[in-house]
């Protein structure tokens, strides 16, 4: 996401990592060769963007972060920037709570990507890709396959994936996410991950596969 | 057809507890250490006498790579990189691995790196994984608490560390010299090769070709390779999507017919198989088969090259005939515009251009000799890039102007019946 001139935002002057923060990067500096530490700019920028969400409600880096990032990575500014603006999941400029991020690739298309998009552009009042509701709730972004295909379609709101969505569905998905209420990821149709529909037709004749499913992991991050 | 007990992923849909527990209860991280001693060299003899091939779309014989790996190092350490990077339009299949067997490529990545002579593997999944990766983190902390991996893994002397790292966002880091950039911190622009990864310490090799090698080492190459067809020999995931009745994944061997997999396990093509217009086989990169030849082709990588196209990672997108099928082909020029690193002039260039024409083809606004334009453009683009991205861009129109030429002339000669005039030259605009 390119950070646009003449941008109607305020860049904060400095940036600091918390001690949450730095901990965390600390982990993922430890992951790489003595030397090889620019391998950690990726969990880096994450980190800010986690940071960010916390201090200010916006999961967004500035480019003050970006400079800090180049500080304790030891590695030139501009290597940072070029990174920053390379990879599309990071915000270069303040976004909604709510990201909603609508993949329309052919395998989403197919199973009517365009009233999902209509959907949300209709609850939000969003019009254009990138922009954000007046409220600050939502921003809605344009993505490419999002590798949720055989739940198609699919749209990323944050870190979760919601997927088998029509109008209804999504427009019930956004009234949930306005009052603060994210329903749990996943199918919103209530079908067991990329299983077909109704249940598998597989794996069905097998004993001792373990325990059933326990609730997903703790984010560590 | 496969039965049960021949599945790999014995918790592809995640009913089962993925957590080591339930990995314990389906087979995996048994007697870890008795492969191990088996030896480096009898670990690559097994995997190459599976005719196992890598599962990420290229399909080079994974053991053949394995063995590329130095034998004596040259001072530098060797790693072994899993592409986690699963980004290919319409593949979904290793996001099932991470988040539902995730002990299933713990595992292999311990047997594969004592394989190549490897302390240590990275495993790159893309950023959009967020769940995922978090299951996986759980997966890897969860051995190394076993003892599993680390310092002497299961006992058996061989020290191997795994770690995560998650993209952000960039279909070109899929490529795998692209990835090695990505990791080191840098833009995911590829290299020039060679030198191949694997020449110099590096093997990069998919989530699935890695995920397999367990069960392979445990039931031997001989079970393996007795499944599919010769020199496609194996189970697969296919992830079959878009207008079929029940879209899912599941685990077949390799060799099944297309209209088998389709009619079993996906419930049909919405309207029954005479709606099928056509499907892409392999994932958005590979060229699309209209039904005369899906009626019969064999899904596989030698019977899917024969008809011009290819298993690719194995993702069945399926297009009924209410598909504007122009369209659905100028939406992945879109995605192959979006993704082009920029770093080589035709990729960069080409990839727009070519978007921009095939847009004008959904509405018709062309002459009809812009096809024969296109096709010539996507054949320079073709073969003359760093990395595949442009022949990925390339071969999608191909399959498109090779089987419904017809369709886009007939496109063509609406818009000039309706506007009446004729389509003034123009660039690519």
């Amino acid at each position: 996401m390119a950070e646009e001139n003449g941008a109607d935002f305020e860049q904060p002057a400095s940036f600091a990592f918390d001690a949450e923060s730095r901990a965390e990067l600390d982990r993922h500096i430890a992951k790489y060769p003595t030397g090889k530490q620019a391998s950690a700019v990726l969990p880096a920028l994450y980190i800010v963007q986690r940071q960010m969400k916390r201090d200010t409600g916006s999961a967004w880096v500035p480019r003050a972060a970006m400079d800090e990032v180049a500080r304790l990575l030891g590695m030139p500014p501009i290597r940072v920037y070029e990174v920053a603006t390379f990879y599309t999941m990071f915000a270069l400029r303040p976004i909604g709570t709510w990201h909603l991020q609508v993949c329309t690739t052919t395998p989403c298309w197919l199973r009517g990507s365009d009233d999902v998009t209509a959907a949300c552009r209709k609850f939000t009042g969003i019009a254009g890709w990138g922009e954000t509701s007046a409220d600050g709730v939502f921003t809605m972004t344009e993505v490419e396959c999002l590798g949720a295909c055989v739940n198609a379609p699919v749209v990323q709101v944050n870190d979760d994936l919601y997927e088998d969505l029509d109008a209804e569905r999504t427009t019930g998905l956004l009234e949930a996410l306005k009052r603060g209420e994210p329903p749990k990821p996943g199918s919103m149709t209530g079908r067991q991950t990329s299983a077909p529909e109704g249940g598998p037709t597989t794996l069905t004749t097998l004993d001792n596969l373990g325990p059933p499913n326990p609730e997903p992991a703790t984010p560590a991050e | 057809m496969l039965s049960d007990k021949d599945r790999i992923f014995t918790n592809l849909y995640g009913q089962h507890d993925w957590r080591l527990a339930g990995a314990r209860a389906r087979g995996d991280w048994d007697n870890t250490a008795a492969l191990l001693a088996r030896g480096r060299d009898a670990i690559v003899d097994e995997i190459k006498a599976s005719g196992l091939r890598g599962r990420g779309g290229a399909g080079f014989p994974t053991g053949m790579k394995w063995s590329f790996m130095p034998k004596v190092s040259d001072g530098r350490p060797h790693y072994l990189i899993v592409n986690a990077d699963e980004s290919e339009p319409g593949t979904c299949k290793d996001r099932d691995i991470m988040r539902h067997d995730p002990h299933k490529l713990v595992e292999g990545c311990l047997l594969a790196s004592f394989a190549m002579g490897a302390h240590a593997a990275y495993i790159y999944i893309r950023g959009e994984f967020y769940n995922e990766a978090v299951n996986l983190q759980h997966a890897i902390d969860e051995a190394y608490e076993a003892g599993l991996i680390g310092k002497n893994a299961c006992g058996s002397g061989w020290d191997c560390d795994v770690y995560l790292h998650r993209g952000a966002g960039a279909y070109i880091c899929g490529e795998e010299t692209g990835l090695l950039e990505s990791l080191e911190g840098k833009k995911g622009m590829p290299r020039l090769k060679p030198p191949f990864p694997a020449a110099v310490g590096s093997t990069v090799n998919n989530v699935e070709s890695i995920s397999v090698t367990p069960t392979i080492m445990r039931r031997g190459a001989s079970w393996f390779e007795a499944l599919g067809r010769p020199k496609n020999s194996g189970t697969k995931v296919f992830c079959i999507s878009g207008h079929v009745n029940k879209p899912c994944n599941v685990e077949e061997e390799l060799g099944i017919p297309l209209k088998e997999l389709i009619d079993t396990y996906a419930g049909g093509v919405r309207g029954g198989w005479d709606n099928l217009l056509a499907v892409i086989p392999g994932g958005a990169s590979v060229p699309l088969l209209p039904k005369s030849i899906c009626d019969t082709v064999l899904m596989d990588f030698d019977s899917l090259r024969e008809v011009r196209s290819g298993l690719g990672t194995a993702a069945v997108i399926v297009m009924d005939k209410s598909t504007d099928l122009i369209r659905a082909i100028a939406r992945l020029s879109q995605f192959y515009k979006h993704e082009s690193c920029g770093q080589c002039t035709p990729c960069r260039e080409g990839t727009g251009w070519m978007m921009r024409v095939m847009y004008r083809m959904v509405q018709g606004r062309a002459e009809p000799e812009e096809i024969d334009i296109l096709d010539q453009v996507t054949r320079q683009v073709e073969g003359h890039t760093i990395c595949a991205l442009g022949d990925a861009a390339a071969w999608p129109i191909q399959g498109l102007i090779r089987h419904f030429k017809p369709l886009m002339l007939e496109r063509i000669a609406e818009y000039k019946a309706k506007h009446g005039r004729p389509v003034l030259p123009m660039a690519a605009e």
